[in-house]
């Protein structure tokens, strides 16, 4: 069900797609860092603990 | 009743934020997609601008948020000068790109519905052209976190640019209303807001206000205990090497 | 403090950095202009004060990475940091010998490059005034931005970044009295404003400049 947008469809699709698409990048990067930051730090912490 | 200043200690910062954040994450996705949908689909067009008005439930917010998140920086970057709370100087460091995100997308949104209703992409109008400049000072704060190596004087210096950009950024506002009404007196290109907006526009867009503000501080949480585990990182390499 | 001011500017002359070379950069960008948007003379006289203006924070620009990193390379900043004298007034001196070999010449070159230009004549006082006025803001800025960015290496880009932000205000305020200079009209407000923003940078960044230092050399 797509709503009418008459004339500027265009305009309108095309800012909506460009902002979701800036945001989602963002929050993607933003969890990738944090899982990849996260199991990096596991593994330093658990290479400190082995060697006490 | 503890202490605000407890979560400056950033394990318990870390502990606290990670069981709150589901449930702001939760709220988040709710306001932001529900708002959108509700403005995207079930709104009237506006009499005049049609169905442009629809790019508001994303301009309007992202262009509040792109000012606010910067002054929370700034207020971030003051508590760090103050109190040197390691926390607060890696909020406003994790929170800078999402300012840059949101400045940017106000920027194209408004870009986008420029083109129809005032027949141009740009125009060096003062709002705009603030946002711009506002744009160059996210990426120059951010490019002096990435250029530092030490952790500390990173945060001390961004601290201070943060302060002194505040204050440029304040009368660059000014300046530039200046200019352009020097240039060009009749030409006012303003964003008919509060006036005439009917309940059928603003209630919708307060829910995408709600969203991207909720967005933000889950995002800010996420990306500051990054910080917080990439410092936490560095310092134990470190020491191993010193080992 | 005279002392360290006389030193520095004969530095500045002897390696042969600063002085010549922003001089030379601000006759080339004004030179370019006209290859680049036509040799028309009414075009010319019309863009003039802003091309000018904006000549001449480039060229400031130019110079500013020399302003704390060879001091800060040899250690002679560490020196100064230790020395009876207040950073803040280091700061303040440094900027102030960057404007001397950089900023001064730059308004004393303005007329000439003005005809080059085809500045109107009324806009002559105007431009030289408000660079003048300005000049010293853009070097009291640029000075922060040099502190900023004094420990790292090939931060020369990255303090371009930094700084130019923050010359938007004395860009436009300084631009907007050479522009109705030129064209004849009233430039007092303008002037003042621009006025305002170099007395009160002046007063204001060294302290800002010198507690980037202390970081910096900690």
């Amino acid at each position: 069900m797509m709503p009418d947008l008459g004339k500027y469809a265009a305009e309108v699709l095309s800012a909506y797609g460009v902002s979701l698409a800036l945001i989602f990048g963002l929050i993607w990067l933003s969890l990738a860092r944090a899982r990849r930051v996260k199991a990096e730090l596991a593994e330093v912490e658990g290479r400190r603990q082995k060697n006490g | 009743m503890a202490s605000f200043w407890e979560y400056a200690n950033p394990l318990k910062f870390m502990r606290t934020t990670e069981r709150v954040l589901p449930f702001i994450t939760f709220a988040a996705v709710v306001c932001f997609v529900g708002g959108l949908i509700w403005g995207f689909f079930f709104t009237p067009d506006d009499y005049r601008q049609g169905s442009t008005v629809k790019i508001f439930y994303i301009h309007v917010p992202s262009a509040m948020m792109a000012i606010n998140i910067w002054v929370m920086m700034l207020v971030t970057s003051l508590i760090w000068i103050v109190r040197r709370h390691h926390v607060s100087a890696l909020a406003a460091r994790a929170a800078a790109p999402i300012g840059a995100v949101m400045t940017l997308v106000a920027l194209i949104t408004g870009a986008i519905w420029g083109q129809p209703m005032w027949g141009t992409w740009w125009a060096w109008d003062p709002r705009l052209t603030s946002f711009l400049i506002l744009f160059l000072f996210y990426l120059g704060y951010m490019a002096l976190w990435a250029a530092i190596d030490d952790d500390d004087t990173a945060a001390d210096l961004t601290a201070v640019l943060c302060l002194v950009g505040s204050v440029f950024a304040l009368l660059s506002r000014y300046a530039v209303n200046f200019w352009n009404q020097g240039l060009h007196q009749a030409a006012s290109l303003s964003l008919d807001k509060e006036e005439n907006v009917a309940d059928v526009f603003w209630y919708p867009a307060l829910v995408c206000i709600a969203g991207f503000v909720l967005l933000f501080v889950a995002l800010v949480i996420i990306r500051t205990n990054t910080e917080i585990r990439a410092r936490r990182m560095r310092a134990l390499m470190a020491r191993e090497r010193q080992a | 403090m005279s002392a360290l001011l006389i030193r520095d500017l004969r530095l500045a002359m002897r390696a042969g950095g600063g002085f010549g070379l922003g001089l030379s950069f601000f006759l080339i960008v004004v030179v370019l202009i006209p290859f680049g948007v036509g040799p028309e003379t009414a075009l010319l006289s019309k863009i003039a004060p802003g091309v000018l203006w904006v000549a001449a924070l480039l060229a400031c620009l130019l110079s500013l990475d020399r302003i704390f990193a060879l001091d800060f390379e040899d250690g002679s900043l560490d020196l100064l940091a230790t020395s009876p004298l207040p950073l803040e007034g280091v700061a303040a001196v440094k900027a102030l010998a960057h404007w001397l070999t950089t900023g001064l010449p730059l308004v004393l070159a303005a007329p000439v490059l003005g005809l080059l230009m085809s500045l109107p004549m009324a806009g002559f006082g105007p431009i030289v005034l408000s660079l003048l006025l300005g000049t010293p803001a853009l070097s009291v800025i640029g000075a922060f931005g040099a502190a900023l960015t004094v420990g790292i290496k090939r931060g020369g880009l990255l303090l371009s970044l930094l700084v130019l932000p923050l010359y938007v205000p004395t860009l436009i305020f300084g631009a907007e009295v050479a522009r109705r200079g030129a064209e004849g009209q009233d430039y007092m407000t303008p002037l003042l404003m621009l006025a305002g923003i170099s007395a009160a940078a002046l007063a204001l960044l060294p302290f800002a400049s010198a507690a980037v230092l202390r970081v910096n050399l900690r």
